[in-house]
């Protein structure tokens, strides 16, 4: 049995970290809570431009758009989202082994690859992957202008003829307790997204619909970067908070194990001390 | 709602930027400043960089916007006023605008734009409109 003064110590030792992760778990937390807000606060947004476009579709019929024409899929790119940082669970692990069997599963004949996220781009790195672009600095903070400069790349690989479809895989954010690995088709744009049509009335359309097309689909493209970066960021902070809330539960469990053990040496060595003041008493009286 | 009146909706991808009622709208359209009054016919128009301003009663209120679209729609509430809804890429209420960013913004573009070509001039030219447009708008505060 160990010492007490070494069960001691290793109490106060893991009461320590217990403390970090708790200080953890409320920080992201907290995270968690504005990147939710943010993930609200941009579906106005996309509330009004879908029905833009749904309005639009209704009335420029066979739209020539580059960023609608649908090519047999041979040669495709897949954005792959992951987070910067462990300490998250299955967060980064799920991400990316579905990503490695998308690239075997052998349903496309070439995937391109664009990497989201420092975990990502290190993981594919060591497997000798090379990826197309990278974009280490976008998952630190998610803005505009960052999912703006990485839906551009896209839209030009795509409208080049570089690649046939443009695939997006992210943890989406269900619940606190729910991650979901995603993968969803960015471009070309789905013909049934721009075909809900419905729209009462005719519309005057200045300067004319194929250029309003040429202003709204891009910033559809954009949009939907911005959606699911601002998805796996809320996701990841999630998926962190819950582990180090597990992680303190842990911590808490074995303290109460240790605390057990330590009374136990100590009331064992208090027994034993009784024993020997009580014989050596009683040495004492049959004399 | 009180009949004849717009609601004026102004979203950006990061938020609501204004949600209101009002008499009338201008918008800094492609083709020129589209007015838009209550009852207008179903629109969808290109906006770029400019002043949004709207009516309420006899007070005006200004917005800097960047790049976007607007549509006019009837309203699905069945007022008679109809709704007008600005995408933009960007869009500053006066209060929000910092004119020292905007100035240096300015200046910056201005000596950039001496130098530059093909689409980085159209870049700079932008950024300079950007800010010229904020600095009018916030000295409307």
């Amino acid at each position: 049995m160990p010492s007490k003064q070494d069960l001691r110590r290793r109490i106060r030792s893991v009461r320590s970290t217990q403390q970090l992760t708790r200080a953890m778990k409320m920080v992201y937390a907290a995270k968690l809570r504005r990147s939710q807000a943010a993930v609200l606060e941009a579906r106005p947004y996309a509330a009004a431009l879908d029905a833009v476009l749904g309005a639009l579709a209704g009335r420029v019929t066979a739209a020539r758009h580059p960023l609608l024409v649908e090519r047999p899929e041979e040669s495709v790119t897949l954005v792959v989202v992951a987070g910067d940082k462990g300490l998250c669970g299955a967060f980064n692990t799920n991400i990316l082994r579905e990503a490695t069997a998308l690239i075997r599963g052998g349903r496309w004949e070439r995937v391109d690859l664009v990497l989201v996220g420092r975990r990502g781009i290190d993981f594919f790195r060591r497997r000798g992957l090379s990826a197309a672009a990278t974009y280490p600095e976008l998952m630190k903070g998610v803005t505009v202008a960052g999912a703006r400069e990485v839906a551009r790349l896209l839209a030009a690989r795509y409208e080049g003829g570089g690649t046939d479809a443009v695939y997006l895989l992210y943890n989406r954010f269900r619940s606190i307790i729910r991650q979901e690995v995603t993968l969803e088709r960015l471009l070309p744009i789905e013909r049934t997204q721009t075909a809900t049509a419905g729209s009462a009335g005719a519309y005057i359309f200045e300067p004319s619909p194929q250029a309003l097309l040429s202003t709204i689909l891009p910033r559809h493209v954009e949009f939907k970067v911005l959606r699911a970066l601002l998805d796996s960021q809320a996701a990841e902070h999630a998926a962190r908070m819950m582990a180090m809330d597990s992680a303190s539960k842990n911590a808490g469990e074995m303290i109460d194990r240790l605390t057990l053990t330590y009374n136990r040496a100590r009331q064992a060595s208090i027994t034993k001390e009784l024993i020997e003041i009580v014989s050596g008493a009683q040495a004492l009286a049959e004399r | 709602m009180s009949e004849g009146r717009l609601r004026l909706k102004v979203v950006t991808p990061t938020r609501v930027v204004v949600e209101t009622e009002a008499d009338s709208v201008t918008v800094p359209g492609a083709l020129g400043a589209l007015g838009i009054l209550p009852g207008h016919a179903p629109l969808l128009a290109t906006v770029r960089i400019g002043e949004l301003t709207y009516q309420i009663g006899a007070r005006d209120h200004y917005l800097a916007v960047q790049n976007g679209f607007v549509e006019v729609a009837a309203d699905p509430a069945g007022g008679s006023g109809g709704t007008v809804t600005v995408l933009a890429d960007v869009a500053e209420l006066p209060s929000e605008i910092d004119v020292e960013a905007a100035a240096a913004e300015k200046t910056a573009a201005e000596t950039a734009l001496k130098s530059a070509a093909g689409t980085e001039f159209d870049r700079q030219q932008a950024l300079l409109e950007g800010a010229v447009t904020r600095i009018a708008v916030a000295k409307r505060r």
